[in-house]
């Protein structure tokens, strides 16, 4: 089977990009959409520690449930009242996501 | 005004070692940061995580790595002008620069070494209404002195580690402490979280939770803030000298964007030979920099600023020769 998956992501400009991604090398969203070359910021490397990679989920999909260090840190920086936010670096890729639709947050760019 | 050799923007690892380089050559540095202890993300965002990447250290605690770059530099008395933003630069007539605080400090330097890695950490600040109006007249976002604090009335708003932490060290200063969390449990390190709830057991402060300071109140300064909380939609009014909402610092490049540097994304240029900018006088090191094949990485910064301490020594005495000593052959000769 095939392990890349097909994400689609729109940028703080609006503009859409699809971007594709091996489900098989251990790779979060955050560091997905990175590896395309779309702006974000992702001050944390990845620990739940910054917000800047917060991403807003477009369309229904199954996602693992967020750990208690996700919420907390999504609550910090005011954005949990945003609904279907989430922190794309504890997003880690499975096939089950092919074809989710995410809209970068504001504190993804400067 | 504070004069020095080498002005250093940012206290961050790659800002601290700059003055252990500068001190080599006989270069005295003062570093400027908008957070109020040196240390840059490593002080800020993961004073508690462990790094594996140094060399010479198979791990070291972030922290320790800062309070071992601080002893290094200690021996050149660098000085510090802390939580203050540099805003304003100026060339002077004697050719120097004049960089200028958000607080007024004025320093002089004939050579600027930015080190502002991801740029200013500025306080993440809660939705109340007038919070910017008693800003400095009673709500405080960074703690400098702790002094302050001493017989008065405190609300501290948070969750995290920064706010357990103060509130614990401000038990034993201030006349009372309050501590306001949105949620219902704490994170932050479970030791932290004990001593919390063990300071509200015995009465020593109050914990508020799943509430939120939506209101401030006072005709000055701070007299009272109001707290609603989200469950019973209950509102208190409670007396306050002090808020102090710890949600985290995130950094902004900021002023830096006005100092006409070239600019690269949110990095600033250089010529990787001595990370000098496009401003003669002017170097970048660390984080905040940008060449091909830039790595973001603490040893990557170290390695800069050596080359760029060269380069200043060679700008502020263009009449010199720099002979390359051994720290084994001359010492570290403190001044
Ligand atoms: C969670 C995490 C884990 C990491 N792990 C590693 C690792 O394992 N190995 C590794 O090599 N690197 C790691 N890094 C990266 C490393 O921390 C950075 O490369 C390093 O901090 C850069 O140092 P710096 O001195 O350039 O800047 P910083 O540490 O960012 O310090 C810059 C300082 O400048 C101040 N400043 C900026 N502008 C102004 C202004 N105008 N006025 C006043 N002050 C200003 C800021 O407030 C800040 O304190 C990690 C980073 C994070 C966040
Ligand atoms: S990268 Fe910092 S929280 Fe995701």
């Amino acid at each position: 089977m095939e392990a890349v998956i097909n994400i689609n992501v729109t940028d703080l400009l609006g503009n859409k990009h699809q971007i594709k991604a091996p489900t098989d090398m251990g790779l979060n969203l955050m560091e997905a959409i990175r590896a395309n070359d779309l702006q974000i910021k992702a001050t944390c490397g990845g620990m739940a520690m910054c917000a800047t990679c917060h991403v807003v989920v477009i369309n229904s999909h199954l996602l693992p449930a967020m750990s208690e260090d996700e919420e907390a840190m999504l609550d910090d920086a005011f954005l949990l009242n945003i609904p279907h936010s989430r922190l794309s670096c504890q997003l880690m890729l499975t096939p089950e996501m092919d074809g989710m639709e995410v809209k970068l947050g504001e504190g993804t760019g400067e | 005004m504070i004069e020095t050799d080498i002005l250093v923007i940012g206290a961050g690892p790659c800002g601290l070692f700059t003055v252990f380089e500068a001190g080599l050559v006989k270069l005295r540095c003062h570093l400027i940061d908008a957070l109020p202890q040196p240390g840059g993300q490593l002080a800020e965002i993961y004073p508690k995580k462990p790094i594996y990447d140094i060399p010479g250290f198979p791990m070291i605690m972030a922290g320790e790595l800062v309070s071992n770059l601080m002893k290094q530099a200690e021996p050149f008395n660098p000085g510090f002008t802390l939580g203050e933003r540099a805003e304003h630069i100026e060339k002077m007539e004697d050719g120097r620069w004049k960089v200028t605080t958000n607080r007024g400090t004025v320093h002089a330097a004939p050579v600027i070494a930015i080190a502002a890695g991801l740029g200013s950490f500025e306080p993440r600040k809660p939705e109340i209404p007038n919070l910017l109006n008693f800003e400095d007249k009673g709500v405080e976002y960074i703690i400098k002195d702790p002094e302050k604090f001493r017989d008065k009335n405190v609300v501290i708003s948070g969750g995290g580690d920064s706010a357990l932490d103060w509130t614990i060290f401000l038990a034993d200063v201030a006349k009372r402490v309050t501590l306001v969390h949105r949620r219902s449990s704490f994170r932050g390190h479970l030791d932290s979280v004990h001593k919390v709830t063990e300071l509200a057991a015995t009465g020593k402060i109050n914990i508020v939770t799943n509430s939120e300071v939506t209101g401030l109140n006072g005709s000055d300064n701070l007299e009272s803030v109001t707290i609603t909380n989200f469950d019973t939609e209950d509102i208190t009014n409670l007396e306050a000298d002090y808020f102090i909402p710890l949600f985290g610092l995130s950094p902004k490049l900021g002023p830096l964007k006005n100092w006409d540097l070239n600019l690269h994304k949110e990095s600033i240029t250089v010529n990787p030979i001595d990370c000098s900018t496009n401003i003669p006088g002017i170097y970048a090191v660390g984080d905040i920099n940008d060449y091909p094949g830039k790595l973001r990485l603490i040893l990557c910064g170290f390695h800069e600023a050596t080359m760029m301490v060269q380069s200043a020594y060679k700008y502020i005495n263009p009449d010199k020769n720099l002979v390359l000593k051994y720290t084994t052959v001359s010492g570290v000769k403190a001044f």
